[in-house]
């Protein structure tokens, strides 16, 4: 039995849902080996090649790998498939894309946002937005499975695992990569970040999301937004928290003028402590927060960054 | 060029959905079904490729039980010109929502398919790709934007940090991401237009899909509970708390 993870990176480094990853692949037993496919990512391959429970790590180079290229990574590892019992990919915007590709190309019914391995062919998974936990037993011969990041500790490190390329498949041709526009940011990742401070409807606009943005700052915090902040136009969708967002799990998070509708809930109540501002006394975000202050947030948030001093 | 729709009967996402008491999945029984907000999004979308002119016909196609025609009624009175329900009972998993819509697709033979990102009810996030690999066809997945132009599209889509740009060869498939668009209400004549536009309905059978479930679900559970928080008077208390007592700060 071995099992198959493929890396989400960027050619230089891995994405922090890999370690995560390795960490589930390690629970389901067998040897772990990870596919790095990419234009260039030899860099990210020896990087993947010491995280710890890795022991092998396949590099594959070629344009047609670059950019998300679902369809050429699919072929790709449909055709190495048959060595592997599992393949895993962690459930990002990166392996929802390929690992349902792979799965129908296999004609293997995929299980989606695992947050615990129960057995090699069991596992749990949460749906409507995290309010039911389901255990299913999958009966295809490969599983094909995408990960929850937050519900798996990081895998360590090691001494490094050897690196062997691998020969890259055709370019199929169907899609051509034109660029991304990736948000830079001096702040962590929102899902690998140990507080996040997330803001809602009640921030009012964009440009209010600079207290926040503040308070981020202060506590070395990632900033977060409810979909309705991003329905509204007050932040980009790659800052959504929730059911159709980001999952975050972090030692803290901070809600400010999130009334915590369902959806929301599900991106983030699996945090350590929850922390509420909300001037409703009966918003429901209460209901799942630690600590919960019922005020008006321009009031408390610039008091808050103040107070941290 | 023609466009094929696809939508799916959900709870409603604002419904509170409480798992069964003996474990064997939620309770469905009287609470209120709407379709996929998703869904709507990518009706939405061919309605208004249909109104700039670039869309010819749209067909709408759901996969469920004898109630999804309410679904595809709605999606009717967006703009949808006709509806196929693949009529079937009991829990159709993505990968044999996958197959049907397929074989949907190779009878109706549309340029351009867009389907929900995700169901908001199992939220698997599969049967896009999956329908995608299936016909061998270019797929673009969390679309926020779309412009078809001959033979190919240039669409944008929502990643981790920020967006991708791609350009994909028609036919392809699609998936919608909550920035595409905003969907329209429906109105009431629109609604009464839509109960005379086709309807069929078919069964898997007939489209040679095996649906067996290849998950078998062991058992469904209630969520961990979170401790009952405390309510604190000022942001004083609050740093107090969070340094003295959960100790995160």
């Amino acid at each position: 039995m071995a099992v198959l993870v493929i890396a989400d990176h960027d050619g230089k480094a891995l994405k922090s849902g890999f370690t995560n990853t390795v960490s589930a692949a390690t629970k389901i037993g067998g040897d772990v080996v990870a596919l790095v496919a990419g234009k260039q990512c030899a860099e990210a391959a020896q990087a993947a090649a010491k995280v710890a429970g890795v022991k092998k790590v396949l590099v594959c180079e070629a344009p047609h790998y670059d950019g998300s290229a679902a369809e050429n990574l699919a072929a790709l590892v449909v055709g190495i498939a048959g060595q592997y019992s599992h393949i895993l990919a962690p459930a990002s915007s990166f392996g929802k894309n390929v690992a349902p590709r792979v799965a129908a190309s296999l004609d293997v019914q995929q299980i989606s946002d695992i947050s615990s391995v129960v057995a090699p062919d069991t596992f749990v998974r949460p749906m409507y937005a995290g309010n039911a936990m389901a255990t299913v037993q999958s009966t295809d011969r490969t599983f094909v499975i995408t990960v929850r990041g937050t519900a798996f500790d990081p895998a360590g490190e090691q001494g490094a695992a050897p690196v062997e390329s691998l020969a890259p498949g055709p370019d199929l041709g169907l899609t051509q990569f034109k660029g991304a526009e990736i948000s830079k940011s001096e702040r962590p990742e929102l899902t690998a970040a140990r507080i996040v401070v997330s803001g809602g409807r009640g921030m009012g606009s964009a440009e209010n999301f600079k207290i926040l943005e503040q308070l981020a700052d202060k506590l070395g915090a990632a900033v977060g937004a409810s979909r309705a902040a991003v329905d509204s136009g007050f932040m980009p969708n790659d800052y959504q928290v929730g059911q159709t967002g980001k999952i975050v799990a972090p030692e803290l998070y901070i809600a400010v003028g999130i009334s915590g509708a369902i959806q929301h809930l599900a991106g983030m109540k699996d945090s350590k402590v929850i922390v509420a501002i909300n001037k409703d006394a009966e918003a429901p975000i209460f209901s799942v927060a630690n600590y919960w202050l019922v005020e008006d947030l321009f009031k408390a948030v610039p008091e808050l960054t103040d107070e941290l001093k | 060029m023609k466009v094929l729709v696809t939508v799916k009967r959900v709870i409603d996402p604002y419904v509170k959905v409480r798992v069964k008491s003996d474990g064997t999945g939620v309770e469905t029984a009287n609470i209120k079904m709407t379709m996929n907000p998703f869904c709507e999004i990518a009706v939405e979308q061919a309605v208004r490729m249909k109104e700039a002119g670039t869309v010819t016909e749209i067909v709408v196609v759901s996969v469920g039980t004898t109630q999804s025609q309410e679904t595809l009624r709605t999606a009717m009175a967006m703009g949808a010109d006709r509806g196929i329900l693949v009529e079937a009972a009991g829990e159709v998993q993505p990968l044999a929502v996958a197959k049907l819509v397929k074989a949907v697709i190779e009878k109706e033979k549309p340029q351009l398919v867009i389907m929900g990102k995700q169901a908001i009810d199992d939220d698997s996030n599969q049967t896009g790709q999956m329908v995608s690999a299936l016909l061998g066809w270019p797929q673009a997945t969390f679309i926020s934007k779309i412009e078809p132009k001959g033979d190919s599209a240039d669409v944008t889509r929502e990643i981790d940090g920020g967006l991708e740009k791609l350009t994909i060869k028609l036919p392809a498939v699609v998936t919608t991401d909550l920035r595409l668009n905003e969907p329209r209400y429906v109105t009431l004549p629109n609604i009464m237009k839509a109960k005379k536009k086709p309807l069929e309905v078919v069964k898997p059978e007939a489209l040679g899909v095996d649906i067996t479930p290849r998950l078998k679900t062991l058992k469904v559970e209630e969520p961990a509970k979170r401790s009952a928080g405390v309510k604190v008077a000022d942001v004083k208390e609050l740093i107090a708390k969070l340094r003295n007592e959960a100790r995160v700060i």
